[in-house]
């Protein structure tokens, strides 16, 4: 299974804000077992779908010259479900930015109904930096991985 | 110019969001890392936090300076910062309270400097 959490951007304006769409599809093992007869996105998913989204924000800001690492959620709030056939788009605001890492808030919605809002900080970490290695590469993905679903998003928008 | 007591209460209030502790934990010589359970990541929140609420800029390493007497500084020899390392934390951290540490430096202590009335000075004189 590939670590992507969001399927597309669909907004992007960079230092600022970020707008990612991730579909959610019974064809999604996990639903099965959360719960059994009553399929809804774990919370735990969406908080990462939330971090990608506003990481590569934060990583672009930067050129993505560093490896963005979800480092706190200091604040998380679940209003609502997602279920599958819900599209959830999460909306990231760059709140700060600067050489030790940055924050965000970011929104998750289903049509005009809340599900979810949260502030996540990050770190910066040089490539160079011993504390990269004992990071487990297989769900590293804030840097190169996911960049090319901004390509998609790019295109998706018709630039 | 806020007074000493208002800086305290913003900054209370700082520590509560950016620790999820309760106010009453939050006095003046409570520890960050010993009393408060901050840890390294917490710093990064509570310098975005500090400059919201006060409208401040705290550049990198101002507030919680980095690699404070590391084995390899130079600085430290069995166990304890040097005189040298002492004369060095002054000048990096005038807000803290260099003086009592002085009088007992274990390395192992040298978190104890941060302090909830150290970000208190800190902002005082940021606000000046």
């Amino acid at each position: 299974m590939r670590w992507y959490w969001i399927d597309r951007f669909i907004e992007f304006e960079s230092g600022k804000h970020a707008k990612s769409v991730k579909n959610v599809s019974l064809a999604e093992e996990h639903l099965h077992d959360h719960f059994p007869g009553f399929p809804v996105m774990p919370g735990s998913l969406m908080i990462e779908g939330m971090a990608q989204t506003g990481g590569i924000l934060l990583g672009e800001h930067y050129k993505f010259q560093y490896n963005v690492i979800l480092a706190k959620v200091p604040k998380v709030t679940f209003h609502s479900w997602a279920c599958p056939g819900d599209q959830l788009i999460y909306s990231a605001q760059l709140q700060d930015a600067r050489e030790e890492g940055g924050s965000v808030t970011v929104t998750a919605t289903v049509g005009e109904r809340l599900v979810a809002e949260a502030e996540i900080v990050f770190v910066h970490l040089n490539s160079d930096d011993p504390q990269l290695s004992r990071i487990d590469q297989k769900n590293f993905v804030f840097r190169m991985n996911l960049l090319d679903i901004l390509t998609v998003g790019k295109a998706g928008a018709g630039s | 110019m806020a007074s000493a007591d208002e800086i305290f209460v913003k900054v209370q209030e700082t520590l509560v969001d950016a620790l999820g502790v309760d106010d009453d934990e939050v006095t003046p010589t409570a520890t960050l890392i010993g009393d408060l359970g901050a840890e390294s990541i917490d710093f990064l929140d509570i310098v975005f936090r500090l400059e919201k609420n006060f409208d401040i800029k705290i550049p990198r390493g101002e507030l919680f300076p980095e690699n404070l007497a590391t084995a390899d500084s130079g600085f430290v020899a069995d166990g304890k910062v040097t005189v040298e390392g002492i004369a060095q934390l002054r000048t990096k951290m005038p807000h803290a309270d260099i003086d009592s540490f002085a009088l007992n430096p274990v390395v192992s202590k040298l978190s104890d400097l941060f302090t909830v009335d150290m970000i208190c000075k800190f902002v005082a004189t940021r606000l000046k």
